[in-house]
């Protein structure tokens, strides 16, 4: 027995090291082929237990708690839909008075973090506070029945930006939210997304290595809210990365310092055209063909920006990252 | 010993005394000093404690929320605008049954714009679910202060204490602040029996279908009720540790034989009493003090109304619309008597305006007509109004 316990690690060491600690369990109530409900329990595997949530209204919260249930294995606190930043502004300030080294996560969806949580949001990363916010960006309020949201990309169909005979579609741009976030000088600010869990991982594990605020937002399709089938999410993900609409892309102190580089840019119309969110842009009409170029220069815009054009082949471009070789077989 | 302290500062000593981890405020025009009188004492390394100067009062009692949650004492302070802006979270707070005090240096509330004294805004909330207790002077909302921290902890309520702005919150008074040894005697140290635990992790403020809302408003209902006994056994057991009491759930000021009573919230009591002694010749009056609005006492206030042939209530808010907030309120409870008296209502002070002492002569002379006063506002002077306004 003395012997065993010599080879023991401390029980606080094994808590953070368990093999796939799962902060959210299964058997909650999100749609198939959610990909929030997937980014959410890629983020807490990867934050381990030792963790306290603040959590915005939204999809997360509502599917995650229906009383008298709930799937999280973190300590977890949903107070309203604008303040997720301010109450983990007020965790992070108590655990810090109590000494304790728990870290502070706060959860939002893109209406939460880019509209209405936006202000608290900036005070929490002007403040300081040792917190990681992350945001799961799936471009609508989808859980009050996808109205758009600053997040919606441009031309994009909502409830509140219909197209019709006057309109194509959302009117305005995707608010450029990362830019915004890194204007802070924040020591790590991220975008990920759900096609590429390891990015993910590595990411969260990086941000909360970090003594300061980290801001990582996730692309995470819906396939209610974008109109494509349950089983088509990672791949629409992907395809938002590969077309460049979604740049992956890691900023520390404002600087850019990391990106995914495309191994071959595809044109926008094939991330678009299986969601029914941009079916009009697919309608002979000549509005349609110009709002198509519109967001093919929005795309090039971005790879041009961020210099996502990569030179040759790379383990972690966007063809290359998450992919694991054994034997010569590629498993996805 | 008596110090001669600015209500604000007074205040802000008190807190300190109570040891609190996080402390969270922005100033939102109107503002006290409370927050700077804190902010100076962690400067001076005579109080550790957190403070997060947020970017409103929404964050503002956000923070405080969040911090109690991760097991700290926490304490913001508002008022008029501030606690309009974050009256979403003081809901929130209540539902969560979260305890946390702060001051609310009552205000009135724009529009027109006004920094000055009314209790409109803390009548706002007075469905939010937090405990609200008014003090008549300096020394009640130090020694309140105090008593609301045990009062939260001992029921998992919010407790706003409601002090008049400008009125008391800038006035120096002689005060006597209690030591460190009666505090820590009164106070135990914070603990939260539903804080977030990494090693007993729990869900909180999770959603809530219909089959259990009812039943959680109940609970929320029913622990505000029961907050009764533990206001009056805070005020009891302050009482023994300091020689002040600060007057439970009401007070009752005058002769027993009187058949009128003026009853008001804050500082207005003060000039009541002030006003009584300059004109005894118009009998003897007895003065009620509501203490603790929310939870309203209903049997307190009927037990010292038995017997009283009017009851006038002053309040420096209302309804526009309906009439007075705390006036309905009274004659309500009132009304299950069996004899019950005449209530008069009328609200003073709005915005600032001037409570002078002749305001007793004439509240006395209003209610000699045959019917009672429903609703008034005392001191229009309607000529400043246009003809169409009056």
């Amino acid at each position: 027995m003395s012997d065993l316990a010599e080879t023991l690690m401390p029980i606080a060491e094994l808590r953070r090291n368990q093999p796939r600690f799962r902060g959210l369990e299964a058997g909650h109530l999100a749609c198939l082929g959610c990909g929030q409900a997937l980014a959410a329990r890629l983020v807490t595997e990867a934050a381990g237990p030792d963790v306290a949530v603040a959590n915005a209204t939204g999809c997360l919260e509502v599917f995650t708690t229906a009383w008298p249930q709930s799937a999280w294995r973190v300590p977890w606190l949903h107070s309203l839909f604008e303040n997720a930043a301010a109450i983990a502004s007020g965790m992070e300030a108590a655990l810090k008075a109590q000494g304790k080294p728990a870290k502070v996560l706060a959860f939002g969806g893109d209406g939460g973090t880019f509209d209405i949580g936006f202000q608290a949001l900036s005070g929490m990363l002007e403040r300081g506070h040792n917190v990681l916010y992350v945001c799961f960006d799936n471009e609508a309020y989808m859980n009050t029945g996808v109205q758009r949201s600053s997040s919606t990309p441009h031309a994009a169909m909502t409830t509140t930006s219909p197209p019709g005979k006057a309109r194509m579609g959302k009117r305005h741009l995707k608010k450029d939210i990362i830019s915004i976030i890194a204007a802070h000088n924040i020591p790590y600010a991220a975008t990920a997304s759900v096609a590429y869990p390891s990015d993910i991982r590595k990411k969260v594990r990086r941000a909360l290595e970090i003594d300061g605020p980290a801001f990582i937002n996730i692309h995470s399709p819906c396939p209610l809210g974008w109109g494509h089938d349950g089983s088509l999410s990672i791949e629409m993900a992907r395809l938002a990365v590969e077309c460049g609409l979604f740049p992956v892309v890691e900023l520390e102190r404002g600087a850019l310092t990391g990106t995914m580089p495309l191994r071959a840019p595809r044109p926008v119309t094939d991330y678009l055209k299986p969601q029914q969110r941009f079916a009009h842009l697919f309608q002979n009409d000549p509005r349609a063909k110009e709002e198509l170029e519109h967001l093919q220069a929005l795309a090039d815009h971005n790879i041009e920006t961020y210099g996502l054009r990569g030179e040759r082949p790379d383990p972690l471009d966007s063809a290359g990252a998450d992919t694991v070789r054994r034997g010569g077989v590629r498993w996805a | 010993m008596l110090q001669a302290l600015e209500g604000s500062q007074a205040i802000a000593l008190a807190v300190a005394l109570c040891r609190p981890q996080v402390v969270a405020a922005y100033p939102i025009t109107p503002q006290t000093h409370i927050v700077e009188g804190l902010a100076r004492l962690i400067a001076d390394g005579k109080l550790q404690c957190e403070l997060v100067s947020v970017e409103s009062e929404f964050s503002a009692a956000s923070v405080a929320l969040g911090a109690v949650v991760a097991g700290s004492r926490a304490y913001t302070a508002s008022a008029s605008q501030g606690i309009l802006l974050m009256s979403e979270v003081l809901y929130n707070i209540a539902g969560l049954r979260v305890p946390l005090v702060m001051t609310c240096a009552n205000r009135a509330v724009s529009a027109p714009l006004s920094i000055w004294n009314d209790q409109q805004d803390s009548m706002a909330v007075r469905d939010a679910g937090w405990i609200q207790l008014y003090c008549a002077d300096n020394q009640e909302a130090v020694d309140t202060t105090v008593q609301a921290y045990r009062i939260a902890e001992r029921t998992e309520l919010p407790v706003m204490v409601c002090v008049d702005g400008f009125t008391l919150t800038h006035t120096l008074e002689p005060l006597e602040i209690p030591s460190r040894d009666q505090v820590d005697a009164f106070l135990p140290p914070f603990h939260f029996a539903r804080a977030l635990d990494p090693l007993h992790p729990i869900s909180s403020g999770t959603l809530v279908s219909p089959e259990y809302y009812t039943e959680a408003r109940h609970a929320h209902h029913q622990a505000l009720l029961r907050a009764k006994d533990e206001i009056v056994t805070a005020d009891n057991d302050w009482a023994v540790l300091t020689g002040r009491a600060s007057g439970g759930l009401l007070e009752v000021d005058g002769p027993d034989d009187a058949r009128v009573a003026i009853l008001t919230l804050g500082s207005v009591f003060g000039t009541l009493l002030d006003a009584r002694e300059e004109y005894p010749q118009l009998g003897p009056v007895k003065l009620i003090k509501l203490r603790a609005f929310r939870p309203f006492p209903v049997e307190a206030l009927q037990q010292v109304c038995v017997g009283l042939s009017d009851v006038i209530v002053l309040e420096r808010a209302l309804s526009p619309g309906s009439g007075g907030i705390v006036g309905a309120e009274v004659r309500a409870a009132l009304a299950e008597l069996s004899a019950a008296p005449r209530v008069h209502n009328f609200a003073v002070g709005l915005g600032g305006r001037d409570v002078p002492l002749d305001i007793y002569p004439r509240l006395l002379a209003a209610i000699q007509s045959a019917f009672p006063v429903r609703f008034a506002i005392l001191d229009v002077e309607l000529d400043k109004l246009p003809a169409e306004d009056r």
